[in-house]
């Protein structure tokens, strides 16, 4: 079963993260990309670039019209994601809870099953 | 790709191979390596040049050679060599010996997670590449690769040894393989997530594990109830999808689209388990499975004898899942009332808290009462829930059919 990990963060809760605290951060990530790759679970993971270079784009009277982003007026954005093919929901939920933005309070970490795919990703 | 003939030939011939190869060198995940390189060496050759006199001579060779070229490499890398280990090795089979069961028992280790089980039996046992794998899983050539090293270094680490297991261990894991092969039928029947209902391949691969297996043990009702059950589900294959794609549901689909000769075979094997000594849940799984399969009209469902298998298997192997289709039985002998009765004695089971096929039977029934309001709900709330998207849209048309009218303006 597939699964997209979403890490929804709050630019504010990172700013405030000491230089250790952001280090340590990036670490975790990296040994949750290392261990995933290693147990064949992991597809692919990206991390996005700042919500405040976002461009929102939509189409009016056939022409298309750029805004400032983000689109959404929020505290917390997608920050990136991990695709993941694991056993089931449970185990996925046990992924997820290895990510160390969980720990954080303030960063949203979002578990959701894949319902369609396609592209040159899968094979 | 290679001919569909020299596919299965290869598939047949692998396992014999890596067997004899296990046997004559211990070290089960160097020994599949090898074999699996001598599967694509062949891929690439017999189509060019014709396939060998002796095909399993020749993948026993080529495998040998990668075995004792990675061995030298080892041994070079350790700093130390050991003549006998390097020499060249051509291993015979050994006659009067079948590995089938031996590989499969290796690579449905307890020790493996089920995606870890599937994937190495489809590639040690069913003779399958990583990349035919990685196609029918959806997933990277590369995390189905991992997923398999990962998977025999904890065999390895585990000190399995290639025998096959006695008296009761022996039994617990031959209901391990049979899960594994039945996971794997059930990935092919219905894909679990995506646009295909239904993943032919998977579905072949299965049943032509379980043939093995059946082969092997014939007289265990367990085995010959999951081959029957899986030869009475793929017989519908064409009968289960609309020319547009959608789903067929059971009552409504054309029969005269079913493969006869599947359902002939599946129900000689229902016959033989049946007369066996106590029933298990594949066996009573396909004995249901047989009961559809007889009737020439859904109406002629014999639904009271589906509902006493329902309830044996109920008693068997309590499961939710199992108490849910014996409401649908249930609602066809004494009518949709009483089996909404049924259903609502799964509501405190936290493993159906949401479930869509909860939401859809009970949306099924309470159409049945008339109660259209509440069955429109129950279909649209079971339509979220599916993360398939052939059920999904089932279940969207499903709703609209019993759509309450919108108030006058």
């Amino acid at each position: 079963m597939q699964f997209v990990i979403s890490m929804h963060i709050n630019p504010a809760v990172l700013d405030a993260l000491t230089d250790e605290e952001k280090a340590a951060l990036g670490e975790g990530h990296g040994r949750f990309i290392q261990a995933l790759k290693e147990s064949g679970e992991l597809i692919t993971t990206q991390a996005l670039a700042d919500p405040s270079q976002a461009a929102v784009v939509s189409v009016r009277n056939g022409q298309p019209v750029v805004t400032d982003g983000p689109f959404l007026e929020a505290k917390e954005y997608l920050g990136g994601f991990y695709l993941i093919d694991c056993e089931n929901k449970d185990r996925a939920i046990e992924l997820a809870a290895q990510i160390p933005d969980t720990a954080i309070e303030g960063l949203g970490v979002e578990v959701r099953q894949v319902m369609f795919a396609d592209g040159l990703l899968e094979a | 790709m290679t001919t569909p003939g020299l596919e299965d030939l290869l598939r047949e011939l692998a396992p014999q191979v890596l067997g004899t190869l296990v046997r004559r060198h211990g070290r089960f995940e160097d020994c599949e390596d090898a074999v699996q390189e001598a599967v694509l060496a062949a891929t690439v050759q017999w189509p060019a040049e014709g396939v060998p006199d002796n095909p399993r001579g020749w993948l026993a060779t080529v495998a040998s050679r990668r075995l004792v070229d990675q061995m030298r490499s080892n041994h070079a890398r350790r700093g130390r060599e050991s003549a006998a280990a390097t020499a060249e090795v051509l291993p015979e089979a050994v006659p009067g010996t079948d590995d089938t069961l031996v590989l499969l028992f290796l690579c449905c280790h307890p020790a493996l997670t089920a995606p870890s089980q599937t994937a190495l039996t489809l590639r040690a046992v069913g003779g399958l590449t990583t990349a035919e794998i990685a196609r029918a899983f959806l997933v990277p050539e590369a995390t189905m690769a991992a997923r398999i090293s990962r998977a025999k270094q904890r065999i390895k680490a585990a000190g399995s040894s290639f025998s096959l297991p006695g008296g009761a261990e022996r039994e617990e894991r031959l209901r391990v393989v049979l899960h594994v092969l039945y996971l794997i039928f059930n990935e092919g029947y219905t894909a679990s997530s995506g646009r295909e209902l239904d993943r032919a391949d998977l579905a072949y691969e299965a049943i032509r594990l379980a043939r093995m297996v059946h082969a092997q043990l014939p007289g265990d009702g367990e085995v010959t109830g999951l081959l029957a059950l899986m030869l009475l589900n793929h017989a519908r294959r064409r009968a289960r999808t609309s020319a547009a794609g959608d789903l067929v549901p059971l009552d409504q689909q054309d029969r005269a689209k079913w493969d006869r000769a599947l359902i002939d075979e599946g129900m000689e094997l229902v016959k033989a388990s049946l007369a066996g000594p106590a029933l298990g849940p594949y066996e009573l799984q396909a004995a249901i499975a047989a009961t559809h399969a007889d009737a020439a009209t859904a109406a002629e469902t014999d639904w009271p004898q589906v509902h006493a298998l329902y309830l044996i298997l109920e008693r068997i192997a309590p499961n939710p899942m199992v108490t849910l289709n014996r409401a649908i039985a249930l609602a066809e002998t004494e009518g949709p009332r009483a089996g909404l009765a049924l259903l609502s004695t799964l509501d405190g089971d936290e493993r159906m808290a949401g479930h869509h096929r909860l939401l859809s039977v009970r949306a099924h029934l309470l159409e049945k009462t008339g109660d259209t309001a509440r069955a429109y709900q129950h279909y649209r709330r079971a339509a979220r829930a599916t993360a398939s998207i052939a059920e999904q849209r089932y279940l969207e048309s499903r709703a609209t059919r019993v759509r309450p009218p919108r108030p006058l303006p």
